[in-house]
């Protein structure tokens, strides 16, 4: 059929891709499709495949494709066209060429947060076939640079951003140190035993936030909580190796993180504010390691302060007083439902809660998320111009009298602050942390 | 044309109702196979609540935000699916057919409403044919086959009325109704027809992934 010929050619230049499709040959792509394919897929993908309509009603889910003048190109079924069709229709007999504009296609394009499976009337799961695509990239040696240096990063250090042995527990004092001069009996307690709760954070926390543990911290000492953070590898959460498709890595990490809890027989896991960790230790990395639901109550940090602030734990010496809007992020929220707990923790923390519309499971995805911001620099773009559809959205809530944009995911946060600053939207964006720290009663 | 009528309606109908039957049977035998063998975790999350939650909500009109953002399909691709099933099975012609050939008969359609059902029908499939061709999403997702099973659903519904209107040559009409009734059936289980029997699958687990584990709504 006639293809409209409006999307413009990609003239991105990313080494891990580049230099990745100059060693293949059209026997190895076939070889390692067929592979995947046969090996690794089954009832899902085929069904997919099969039972897929054409319908297109999949389109106006994606942000990419509201962001590109409803360029079909972007479409979630566009994608799949481009990508996963082609391969099984060509039994895996595609040119070094089409692999390339596969990677670009699954690692930039698509930040598999499922909202388009809320669109298809049939409940196709196209995130799922993007991701077969990255794993058909990653085996092929195609994967965008940036990420797979994460990836390795999580396979040498057991952590997504090559933090050392000793550099982790020496952030943990640093911060520990800094808070005692604002409570002087703060402790981070490390590798404490049997304590009821691990806090596990992603790596960027200690690598260039480390605040976020300090505020961390603080709440966790005025609560009370009885808290341990270890001091050996498995305190990362993060994976991003779950997105490269390097399912091995994905569950080398996702083991360590629970048998280091195991290891200090915590009682639940509690993490930072991120999304795609959730996803990993509560939806990907446990079913990869066998785990139907994973091995440890995990509560993400919005429904941790929803806890703490319901109980009393935790009590408002003054709600913050400037307008905030709330972003859902995808993986917590229509990944895991917390969207009502983020709800109760905004308008307990703060005035006046502007809606964003869409809201709730139908937000509109930050478009760093799925691994999307750390293809890094080379795709900075991709992801702000296929995102403008957001910049309209933040407008709308702005325009409501919004000023501050509370994102509770590292990469939402990440994201949203290149399309604030790209769309020049001027909105503050805040973690739930930042503002509980602020507004919190705290002993004098 | 005789001969061609008794082929249709005799051996080819029987075959065609064995493929059908038989085939929609080994699809769904097949793809449950195929779930034990490579992806048995998928039982384990399988809810019947939330299976029948998610399927509830995408079998009524504008009870989904998307059917509700899409108010000209939504009545369009209803209102023809509808009369796709309901016509033909409540057809009084067709019960008829199968009370002289098995004795068993059941409650049927006025022939006027069945006649505007075929309609509706028609009018559908030219409405699909249309955004097909001029929506950029479809068209851009559109391959040949995506035509051929358009005509073999819509073709039995225009040869009946052709044959009940008695346009044209009415033993050639029929003898085509029955051929392209077969034909159709046939073609459920082999062709992307089978979203027919498929997605209630599809969408009972992706209705379960976001009921049980998701804690969010799929629609």
């Amino acid at each position: 059929m006639a293809e409209p010929s409006k999307k413009e050619p990609t003239t991105v230049v990313d080494d891990g891709i580049d230099v990745g499709i100059s060693r293949l040959t059209v026997d190895k792509i076939a070889s390692v499709i067929n592979s995947v394919i046969n090996d690794e897929t089954g009832a899902r993908l085929k069904t997919y495949v099969d039972t897929c309509i054409h319908c297109g009603l999949c389109s106006e889910a994606c942000h990419y494709y509201l962001s590109h003048d409803k360029d079909p190109h972007y479409s979630p079924v566009g994608k799949v066209k481009q990508t996963i069709w082609v391969m099984i229709k060509k039994k895996g007999r595609v040119s070094p060429e089409f692999i390339r504009q596969a990677a670009i296609i699954a690692h930039t394009q698509c930040n598999l947060c499922k909202r388009c499976a809320q669109y298809c009337p049939f409940g196709i799961d196209i995130a799922y076939m993007m991701l077969v695509v990255r794993r058909i990239i990653h085996r092929l040696g195609v994967t965008p640079l940036y990420i797979q240096d994460t990836a390795h990063s999580h396979s040498v250090t057991m952590n997504q951003m090559w933090v050392k042995g000793d550099e982790w527990p020496d952030t943990l004092q640093w911060q520990e140190e800094e808070a005692q001069a604002e409570i002087p009996t703060l402790r981070i307690p490390l590798e404490k035993e049997g304590a009821d709760i691990m806090y596990s954070v992603i790596a960027p926390e200690p690598k260039f936030q480390a605040q976020l543990i300090y505020q961390t911290a603080v709440i966790m000492n005025v609560a009370g909580v009885d808290w341990t953070m270890p001091a050996s590898v498995g305190w990362d959460n993060s994976d991003m190796a779950m997105y490269t498709g390097d399912n091995e890595i994905m569950g080398r990490v996702k083991r360590a993180h629970f048998e280091t809890a195991e290891r200090l027989k915590v009682k639940k896991i509690v993490m930072g504010e991120c999304g795609h960790a959730f996803r990993s230790v509560y939806d990907m990395g446990n079913r990869w390691l066998g785990w139907a639901m994973p091995p440890f109550t995990i509560v993400h940090a919005i429904e941790f302060y929803y806890d703490l602030i319901k109980s009393g734990r935790i009590k408002i010496a003054k709600k913050f007083d400037r307008p905030i809007t709330l972003h859902d992020p995808c993986n917590v929220v229509r990944g895991g439902g917390l969207h009502e707990k983020a709800r109760y923790v905004a308008h307990a923390i703060c005035e006046t809660v502007v809606e964003m519309h869409p809201n709730r499971e139908h937000n509109y995805c930050c478009c760093a998320g799925g691994g999307v911001i750390n293809t890094g620099p080379p795709f900075k773009m991709t992801r702000i111009e296929g995102n403008r559809v957001k910049a309209e959205q933040l407008f709308g809530a702005k325009t409501n009298g919004a000023e501050v944009l509370v994102a509770p995911c590292h990469n939402c946060h990440s994201g949203l602050e290149d399309i604030v600053h790209h769309y020049e939207i001027g909105l503050d964006i805040k973690f739930f942390g930042d503002i509980i720290y602020e507004v919190m009663e705290k002993p004098e | 044309m005789h001969s061609l009528y008794n082929l249709a309606s005799g051996p080819l109908a029987w075959v065609a109702f064995l493929l059908f039957f038989g085939g929609s049977v080994y699809r769904i035998v097949r793809m449950l196979v195929l779930v034990a063998q490579k992806e048995n975790f998928i039982f384990t999350y399988m809810s019947w609540r939330y299976s029948l939650r998610s399927i509830l909500h995408w079998i009524t009109p504008f009870a989904t935000v998307n059917w509700r953002r899409q108010p000209l399909l939504t009545v369009v691709t209803f209102a023809f699916h509808i009369c796709l099933l309901v016509a033909p099975i409540f057809l009084m012609a067709h019960v008829m057919l199968w009370e002289e050939s098995f004795g068993l008969s059941w409650w049927t359609l006025p022939d006027a409403v069945a006649d505007w059902m075929t309609v509706i029908v028609v009018l559908g499939a030219i409405y699909f044919l249309v955004r097909r061709l001029t929506q950029p999403e479809v068209k851009f997702v559109t391959s040949a086959s995506d035509f051929v099973i358009l005509a073999i659903v819509v073709a039995p519904f225009i040869t009946g009325f052709l044959a009940y209107h008695q346009w044209f040559s009415y033993p050639l009409m029929m003898s085509l109704h029955v051929l392209a009734g077969d034909i159709m059936l046939a073609a459920i289980p082999f062709t992307r027809l089978s979203h027919m029997i498929l997605s209630p699958f599809t969408r009972a687990y992706m209705g379960s992934e976001f009921g049980a584990v998701r804690h969010a709504r799929d629609w």
